[in-house]
């Protein structure tokens, strides 16, 4: 009797040994195969001449140089540009104004949060929709503000090739400015106390305090959200999708449109794979540094 | 984030403070307005005839306000050449979403128990290699599994659509439930062992009782991911299968006959309006995942 109750304790013991590794395994196969699998793919074809049809001849880097002379990847480069810089910068300063502004004991500050992180919710091609239809040239802002009394007044961004990619900027930055006041509020309220008060004690105002002390302190979170920002910009697709479909013409091509457009309107799977390992440089070159430091500091 | 905090720099009770407390009001309601906006806008023009909308403008209430515009995004406004409304595409959306989070929540919670209480070895580096998967642009996957997906015969199925979005939430739901039981004391799994539980006795008996909060957050971030999706919604289904989010891109993009800007509108609402419940329901829930999120972005 008693052997067999330690023989199933050891049984129950060894079964424990794998089991872990056994319920991790399938999880572990499927990122093995869809992620690094897929990647791998995706940058062997980079360097065919791949068509319609993958091919498996390996040619060097002649997608790379086709697609470092096409004009359109360079409007898409410089739309990530203008929209990326100017979404981020957008993004910050509205996030540490309201934070702030957020921060100085306000009685309904939960119902305020729950307005300002709201348009985080719904999806970008619901809120390219609503605001494709408030930038609508002839029945939108423009039509609202004639009605007004400003006859002449003229609003037609959505359809201006040259402005087109700051309605982008303008829809994405009010669908994440919020998401952004919330990491600096997190981060003001994790600012001791007694630091505002010294402040206070030795004569500082509400600005010096603000600028010289408080948010220095808070660089930490200016890099997260920056890094959190940059990812959102470059993957951005189903804002710009949604608003101007990448349009008037190109005008408004980010690279992730460019290579949805050669992956599966063109059928062009060298270039689009090209287009995608150059989306994956630019993020892991952004992410892979911090995220680096994040665990380093997360060991200690 | 609580509320009660002591914080900030404006003291109350001096004449100067009441004059900055009614600006800080005034900055703080004008934001309020600029974000409640374009959801104000959306409503009112779903809810105006169409020659309302050509007389009014954006901010102009409605004067005899009608539910058609609503109705007829729902069963008959046309997607393509398809006139059955939002409403099959809704339904597709919701046969995605479902299995696709549960599948990829029960995997995530399993996995993060199992790497964080059962440490064996090469437990960090199979973590970190997952984890990956979270940052990288989709647009690296997308050719490969078009291929991959046309060879098991999932093309433009619901079904392949739940493949790829359990497959790709992994790191995401791996990574919430390992930061959760991280933070879970080790001496009561030591203890557990000692008594003889055994790897799913321990995760039954002790472990899902004291994670629904992590099962609640890890399921908002799914859903609301997975139904907002685009990317993969677009580029692996077509017609019939869409998604709703596809479905509504097509809706607006087409331009046959008379623009009904009262029907985009209302099909918008429509597909927002799952998110939108959740949001308001469990908002505190979603800002947590938007937080662990912003180490993934």
């Amino acid at each position: 009797m008693a052997t067999s109750a330690t023989d199933i304790l050891v049984r129950i013991k060894r079964v424990d040994l794998w089991m872990p590794k056994l319920v991790v395994a399938p999880s572990f196969a499927a990122s093995l195969f869809f992620v690094y699998g897929f990647i791998a793919w995706t940058i062997y074809i980079s360097f065919t001449r791949s068509g319609i049809l993958p091919r498996y001849e390996f040619v060097g880097l002649v997608q790379y140089v086709r697609l470092w002379d096409t004009p359109r990847w360079y409007v898409a480069l410089e739309n990530l540009l203008i929209f990326g810089g100017l979404f981020i910068v957008g993004c910050l300063i509205i996030g540490i104004i309201l934070a702030i502004l957020l921060d100085q004991r306000i009685r309904i500050e939960g119902a305020i949060r729950t307005i300002y992180l709201y348009p985080m919710a719904p999806s970008f091609i619901v809120t390219g929709t609503a605001w494709k239809w408030i930038l609508n040239p002839g029945l939108g802002i423009e039509k609202l503000v004639r009605d007004l009394g400003f006859e002449t007044f003229q609003f037609d961004w959505l359809v201006d090739r040259d402005m087109a990619i700051f309605t982008v900027v303008i829809a994405g930055v009010w669908q994440s400015s919020g998401y952004v006041m919330a990491l600096f509020l997190a981060g003001l309220r994790s600012i001791d106390d007694e630091i505002m008060k010294a402040a206070a004690i030795d004569g500082a105002g509400p600005w010096r305090t603000y600028v010289g002390i408080v948010i220095p302190m808070l660089r930490p979170v200016f890099l997260s959200a920056i890094i959190v920002l940059s990812h959102l910009a470059i993957k951005s697709f189903d804002l710009v999708m949604a608003l101007t479909a990448g349009g008037p013409g190109i005008a408004t091509d980010l690279p992730a449109t460019f290579m949805y457009a050669y992956a599966f309107q063109r059928s062009e799977l060298g270039l689009a794979a090209a287009s995608a390992v150059m989306m994956l440089a630019t993020i892991m070159a952004v992410v892979v540094p911090y995220l680096y430091s994040e665990l380093r500091a997360g060991r200690k | 984030m609580s509320a009660r905090q002591v914080h900030g720099i404006v003291q109350p009770k001096s004449a100067a403070s009441t004059i900055l407390r009614v600006v800080l009001f005034a900055i703080l309601g004008v934001f309020a307005l600029y974000y409640l906006m374009p959801l104000m806008v959306m409503v009112m023009t779903a809810l105006k005839p169409l020659a309302e909308i050509r007389t009014g403008t954006l901010l102009s209430l409605p004067h005899s306000p009608t539910l058609e515009p609503m109705l007829r995004a729902w069963d008959s406004a046309c997607v393509g050449v398809r006139c059955e409304g939002l409403k099959p595409y809704v339904w597709n959306s919701i046969a995605m979403v479902v299995p696709s989070v549960l599948i990829s929540t029960i995997l995530g919670a399993v996995n993060g128990y199992a790497l964080t209480k059962w440490r064996f070895r090469g437990a960090e580096l199979i973590f970190g290699l997952m984890l990956f998967g979270a940052f990288i642009p989709f647009q690296v996957v997308l050719l490969p599994m078009a291929r991959t997906l046309g060879l098991l015969g999932l093309a433009g199925t619901t079904t392949g659509l739940v493949l790829v979005h359990t497959v790709y939430g992994l790191a995401f739901t791996t990574l919430f439930f390992r930061n959760f039981f991280i933070s879970v004391s080790d001496g009561i799994v030591q203890a557990a062992k000692v008594d003889g539980a055994g790897f799913f006795g321990i995760f039954f008996r002790i472990m899902l009782p004291m994670a629904p909060p992590a099962f609640v957050v890890t399921v908002i971030w799914q859903f609301t991911q997975i139904w907002n999706d685009f990317l993969f919604g677009i580029a692996f289904t077509a017609g019939d299968s869409n998604p709703a989010t596809v479905a509504l891109n097509n809706l607006v993009a087409s331009s046959t006959g008379v623009k009904e800007y009262n029907v985009d509108m209302a099909a918008a609402i429509i597909a927002a309006v799952p998110t939108l419940i959740v949001y308001v329901l469990a908002g505190k829930y979603f800002v947590r995942g938007l937080a662990a999120g912003a180490l993934k972005g």
